[in-house]
């Protein structure tokens, strides 16, 4: 009798969809789709044609989550057609989660736990790799190969290599998962393709869901098919707080002990320092230190990447007390209601506004490109979005840094791209 | 049945590493129709290129092709403009995956950096050899599997799930 090799958790979660004893990196194998997510972008607006075209229906309409966050609110037209049209989408397909203007999709996803440990997930979004911080499998598609999903609960892939990012220590203060990802774009480069970037060590385990979110979100950075964190006691709470009876049986989503990885990659937290990519590209990441000084007229802290109720308890922390700098103007873009809503409850929203932020709807907004604060020819912007590609958030002349969202609104304070660190306590001095 | 057309000849247009969803089909021009949004294609980079493009032309990129978004529209715009084939060192797998579905082949190919603009390219996507006609070389990249090449030959995912659907591709 043989021993079952080992596996990492990605594999094992590939060869449950799939509905084997195991599956082996580069195999090519069709899996049953637990859960497939769409927005008003990429979404019905572009998969309602094709269904219509094939005659066909939805495979199982409880395992499909929409929400509109693209066009939200619609600022013209068009946009108040594509919603128009997704809301009719989601009746007429009786979609029972339907998320209407709640907030990013990705966001929306993990509030409402509808993403769990050792799920096969599929999401019409880029930043689909965000679901990971459960613990489960999840890709972004396009709107095309999500049409095959509906179609059909099935998805062909190639199943990815793991690599084992480690994260030793802990992170200092003013220091975010945001660094951890930018630091990593520049180690790494952005060509990491079919890679699965599991994440794990002490500094890993002390972040929140919403920290770890970043972690696997910017995963699609670094061009890996996915990231993946495995699942703890924080990841059930999470889960059970979101509405979901979970049970400690989730756990058993681990890699094996001697699961092979195809690179061990291990990393001091304590020596990270807050990074700043510099245009056009998250890969043009350095320490701070590096792009101090560079003058800004504007300041977003927005996104699935950079605007959740942690991300705005960073930038509270720094511009508590403080005023943004004349002639910057700071806007924030919860990443939902839900968060607007806890950020009014504990009093973060009356610090931000009090220190000058422009508060704007929540949704991708600016960050894609589509919604309220894109940039003018010659704007230089410090954001705590994942991409600065150029043209992504307004005109082509535009010049966009990105950072966490503690080195966000210590630039709004100071003008100039600045160090959060010189705002905080020290974590030794706390 | 014939057996379908897995090679392609064209001009090559040569671009460098990680152009991005952005630059194939900006985000200012994503919500019109394609035959507006593919005019903007890669205008940042190489504004002559919607214009110039003759059909059955290939597209020869470098490291990254396609990163960023799953917006489709990417590839949807360089196959409407015509490219027969993208040739590149990598690609990024939402790209690569929407491409195919679309029906534009990517063929990998990690010495797509020696090839010349302009050149005369001969693409074979079944046995994974890219012949430059001008530079008188041959490379051998990855083969496409068979079934890719079938959703090609049969116009992209849509009409191939029309046919597993339905019997026979949408018309």
């Amino acid at each position: 009798m043989t021993v079952p090799a080992a596996m990492t958790l990605s594999e094992k979660i590939i060869a449950r969809a799939a509905g084997r004893e195991r599956v082996r990196p580069g195999e090519i194998v069709t899996c049953k789709v637990d859960l497939a997510m769409m927005h008003d972008s990429g979404g019905p607006r572009r998969v309602q044609p094709h269904l219509e075209r094939l005659g066909a229906r939805i495979w199982d309409p409880s395992k499909v989550v929409i929400a509109t966050d693209h066009f939200v609110p619609p600022p013209d037209i068009d946009s108040a057609e594509i919603l128009a049209l997704t809301r009719r989408f989601a009746r007429d397909h009786a979609i029972g989660a339907f998320y209407d203007m709640q907030g990013i999709c990705h966001v929306v996803l993990q509030e409402h736990a509808h993403v769990r440990p050792g799920m096969f997930a599929v999401g019409g979004d880029s930043h689909s790799p965000s679901g990971g911080a459960v613990g489960a499998f999840m890709v972004g598609v396009g709107a095309t190969e999500m049409t095959g999903v509906l179609v059909t609960g099935e998805i062909w892939v190639r199943v990815p290599e793991s690599w084992l990012i480690e994260w030793r220590g802990e992170l200092a203060a003013g220091v975010a998962a945001k660094d951890i990802m930018l630091f990593l774009c520049a180690e790494l480069g952005m060509s990491n393709d079919y890679k699965v970037m599991q994440y794990a060590g002490g500094a890993v385990s002390a972040l929140s869901m919403n920290e770890r979110l970043v972690l696997c979100n910017m995963s699609a950075e670094l061009g890996a098919k996915t990231g993946i964190i495995a699942p703890d006691a924080r990841t059930l709470e999470a889960l059970r707080h979101g509405g979901h009876a979970v049970g400690n049986d989730a756990l058993s989503w681990q890699s094996d002990p001697d699961a092979h990885y195809e690179r061990h990659l291990e990393f001091d937290a304590g020596a990270l320092a807050p990074q700043v990519a510099a245009p056009h590209s998250p890969a043009n990441s350095a320490a701070v230190s590096e792009h101090t000084g560079v003058r800004i007229d504007q300041a977003y802290i927005g996104a699935c990447t950079g605007a959740k109720l942690s991300d705005l308890h960073m930038a509270a922390q720094v511009l508590r007390g403080r005023k943004v700098a004349r002639g910057v103007r700071l806007l924030i873009a919860p990443a939902s209601t839900l968060t607007t809503r806890e950020a009014a409850a504990d009093g973060t929203l009356e610090v931000l506004t009090s220190a000058g932020a422009i508060m704007l709807p929540s949704g991708c907004g600016a960050c894609a490109g589509y919604g309220a604060g894109i940039l003018a020819s010659g704007d230089v912007c410090i954001a705590s979005t994942a991409r600065n590609f150029k043209g992504r958030m307004g005109s082509p002349g535009a010049s966009v840094y990105l950072a966490s969202p503690y080195t966000v609104a210590a630039s709004a304070i100071r003008g100039t791209i600045g160090d959060p660190r010189d705002f905080l306590p020290t974590r030794a001095a706390a | 049945m014939s057996a379908p057309t897995t090679v392609f000849t064209g001009r090559a247009w040569v671009f460098g590493d990680r152009i991005d969803t952005d630059l194939l089909a900006p985000g200012h021009a994503i919500r019109k129709p394609i035959e507006e949004l593919a005019k903007h294609c890669l205008e940042a980079v190489r504004p002559e290129f919607a214009r110039d493009i003759v059909r059955g032309d290939v597209v020869v990129g470098g490291e990254g092709f396609g990163i960023g978004s799953s917006r489709e529209q990417a590839a949807q715009a360089l196959r409407y403009l015509g490219v027969s084939v993208v040739v590149a060192k990598s690609a990024a797998r939402i790209f690569y995956r929407n491409a195919f579905n679309l029906g534009l082949p990517v063929l990998i190919l990690p010495e797509a950096g020696q090839i010349a603009d302009g050149a005369r390219l001969e693409v074979d996507l079944a046995r994974g050899l890219v012949r430059d006609m001008t530079g008188g070389r041959e490379f051998r990249g990855e083969a496409v599997p068979d079934f890719l090449l079938e959703i090609v030959a049969d116009g992209g995912l849509i009409p191939n799930l029309h046919k597993r659907l339905h019997g026979k591709p949408a018309a």
